[in-house]
């Protein structure tokens, strides 16, 4: 009989999907990401230069704050301007600065300060911001909306502003810049966890959930969490350049950085002091920061595609 | 509509108080002081100083003064130009900074709104790759990048076109002469541009694919009609909203600009008050800028409701 047939085949099919495992929102991600050319070459390139920024100046014939008074403003050997002062010959592949330091060691110095800066900032904005806006999206209600109308006044204070107040007041200090920057960030990154910690909290699959009797915990484990942390991670991966630009734009100004340790503000604005005499030492430490700031911008962008598919 | 304009202002008010405490704490936490000098004054001396500028009174009680003072629109003298009150020296700058903000924003607008157009009209074709790409380039890479690179570019090697060469300068405002604003205003417009690009580029593809649009198109309108009368005008709207925040990015680009160009305008001062602890200054900067942002977020929304009759503001 055909109905018999069908079922057997049916029984069939349904033993064979048991085998095939389920794809998770993860693994797809994953595979999305991967064939994104763009966002992997991002990854090695970034890679390689936090590798480099790590361990290079371990073995590197020349220390950050090696003075050499012989060498001041020296071009690499093979600058292709003849005219300029002098060359530094040796290892010193990118030239050396106005006391005759090496260029490329700070270059991988200034790296070290604008990643960790990255970073830490970041993972400060993190917390805060994780933490406020799941409160109060969780919480909602009266208390919801004074915390946001809180976010709102920041939102149109002129941050930039208390930041170089606060750098000026506490003297520069690398730690305060770190947590100065981060608490600046954590706005965008509190009204993205409450917008979605609302809306999710509200779906019919945490309903339904809740009605086959998951607990409270693996509620929250396994349906809230990971949709929260797509818009997160797509949000850190911006936030790093965008901490890294403010770090460089104190440095910069003065405000940053101070010598003898550097970070690639600090190396750009003593370039653009030096334009004229050593374009070596602008365009080195530009180019490594554009260049970085171009992968965390790929990586965001392969990120976004990857967790977010609707999006495109 | 007025309404709504009137409630946003009186709105603004306790962002703007905030901003004001704040800042006038914060300065007032910093170490050291307006008068301190490599030696130290005499004591009688400097107790005079501080009497002429109440700065021997209780910092609450200078709040309260400076608050009054505030209430009176007079941001009282500045601490370190001893013969300017903050308000002239707003006034010397303000327009400095004003012109470069609104000739930047101007050129974007042109500039972004063409090349989006472009990008969306080629839609995935080389010219949308390369728009689209410069775009990138042009939001990564920070003002204080592109501003000494152009420079040496432009200002060092020179260059020539048609044989002449051609050097524009590289610092100065030169009574605002437009040689010595074309460097400038192109490194506050060029992140302008890019982000404008993009956004117009968004829209005006999803308007393209709208039906109102394909509905032109059955009806045999020119192509030219189509693209610029029905949906361009669609297509910018959201620039309109970008707007109020491009101005206040643009400040932030204005202090760079101003320091690496040595033009005369509040950024710098604003810069150096807060080094020298230009109490007032540096106070007057902020509220000018606070209050800037805001209103130009304002004017954004309410030429958002003009434009989009969607919009209802009055609730």
């Amino acid at each position: 009989m055909i109905a018999t047939g069908t079922s057997a085949a049916n029984a069939e099919l349904m033993t064979n999907a048991v085998a095939v495992r389920g794809r998770s929102l993860w693994v797809d991600a994953r595979r999305r990401l991967f064939r994104n050319k763009a966002a992997m070459v991002s990854i090695v390139v970034l890679a390689l230069i936090a590798l480099t920024a790590i361990f290079l100046p371990l073995v590197w014939p020349y220390a950050y704050d090696d003075i050499d008074f012989t060498l001041v403003n020296c071009a690499p050997d093979w600058w292709p301007d003849p005219d300029v002062m002098c060359h530094s010959g040796g290892w010193h592949i990118f030239g050396s600065d106005s006391v005759g330091r090496d260029l490329f060691v700070r270059v991988l110095y200034g790296a070290r300060v604008s990643l960790a800066v990255g970073l830490v900032a970041t993972f400060v904005s993190l917390v805060i911001g994780v933490v406020y806006g799941a409160t109060a999206g969780f919480i909602g209600g009266a208390i919801d909306d004074v915390m946001m109308r809180v976010v709102d006044v920041l939102y149109s204070l002129p941050f930039i502003f208390f930041v170089i107040i606060l750098m000026v007041i506490f003297n520069q200090s690398i730690w305060l810049m770190f947590i100065a920057i981060g608490a600046v960030e954590w706005l965008t990154m509190a009204r993205i966890v409450r917008g979605q910690t609302l809306s999710i909290k509200e779906k019919e699959f945490i309903e339904a959930a809740r009605a086959g009797g998951v607990s409270q915990r693996g509620i929250i484990g396994r349906h809230i969490v990971p949709n929260v942390v797509g818009p997160v991670i797509i949000y850190v991966t911006l936030t790093i350049p965008s901490v890294i630009l403010s770090e460089s734009f104190l440095s910069f100004l003065g405000l940053g950085i101070r010598e003898p340790l550097t970070s690639w503000g600090v190396l750009i604005s003593e370039g653009s002091n030096q334009l004229e005499s050593a374009p070596w030492m602008l365009i080195f430490p530009a180019l490594f920061m554009a260049v970085t700031l171009f992968c965390f911008n790929f990586i965001g962008d392969g990120l976004r595609d990857a967790l977010d598919p609707k999006d495109r | 509509m007025l309404s709504y304009a009137v409630r946003r202002l009186l709105g603004a008010i306790p962002t703007l108080f905030v901003v004001i405490t704040l800042t006038f704490f914060m300065m007032r936490a910093a170490p050291g002081g307006p008068f301190d000098t490599q030696r130290a004054l005499p004591p009688e001396i400097a107790a005079n100083i501080n009497k002429v500028y109440n700065l021997d009174k209780p910092l609450i009680v200078q709040y309260g003064l400076y608050l009054e003072r505030l209430a009176h629109f007079d941001l009282g003298p500045s601490f370190k130009n001893r013969d300017f009150t903050v308000t002239e020296l707003i006034a010397q700058g303000l327009p400095v900074s004003a012109r470069l903000g609104i000739l930047a924003i101007s050129f974007a607008i042109v500039f972004g709104v063409t090349l989006g157009v472009l990008a969306a009209l080629k839609q995935n074709r080389a010219a949308d790759f390369g728009v689209m790409t410069l775009a990138m380039i042009g939001i990564t890479i920070p003002t204080f990048v592109t501003a000494p690179l152009l420079t040496l570019v432009f200002g060092v090697y020179g260059l020539s076109v048609f044989g002449h060469e051609i050097e524009l300068p590289v610092a100065g405002w030169g009574g605002g002469a437009p040689i010595n604003l074309l460097l400038p205003v192109t490194v506050l417009a060029l992140p302008q541009i890019a982000i404008i690009a993009r956004l117009v580029r968004g829209s005006m593809v999803e308007v393209l694919h709208s039906n109102y649009i394909r509905t032109a198109r059955a009806k045999g309108l020119p192509n030219r009609v189509v693209v610029w009368r029905h949906a361009l005008p669609a297509a910018i709207l959201p620039l309109v909203s970008y707007l109020g925040p491009a101005i206040a990015g643009l400040l932030t680009g204005s202090l760079i600009v101003e320091t690496i160009f040595s033009l005369p305008g509040i950024g710098r001062y604003f810069v150096n008050g807060a080094l020298n602890r230009d109490y007032t200054l540096v106070m007057g900067v902020v509220i000018v800028y606070a209050t800037l942002v805001i209103v130009m977020n304002l004017i954004s929304d309410l030429l958002y409701a003009v434009l989009d009759p969607r919009v209802r503001l009055d609730k």
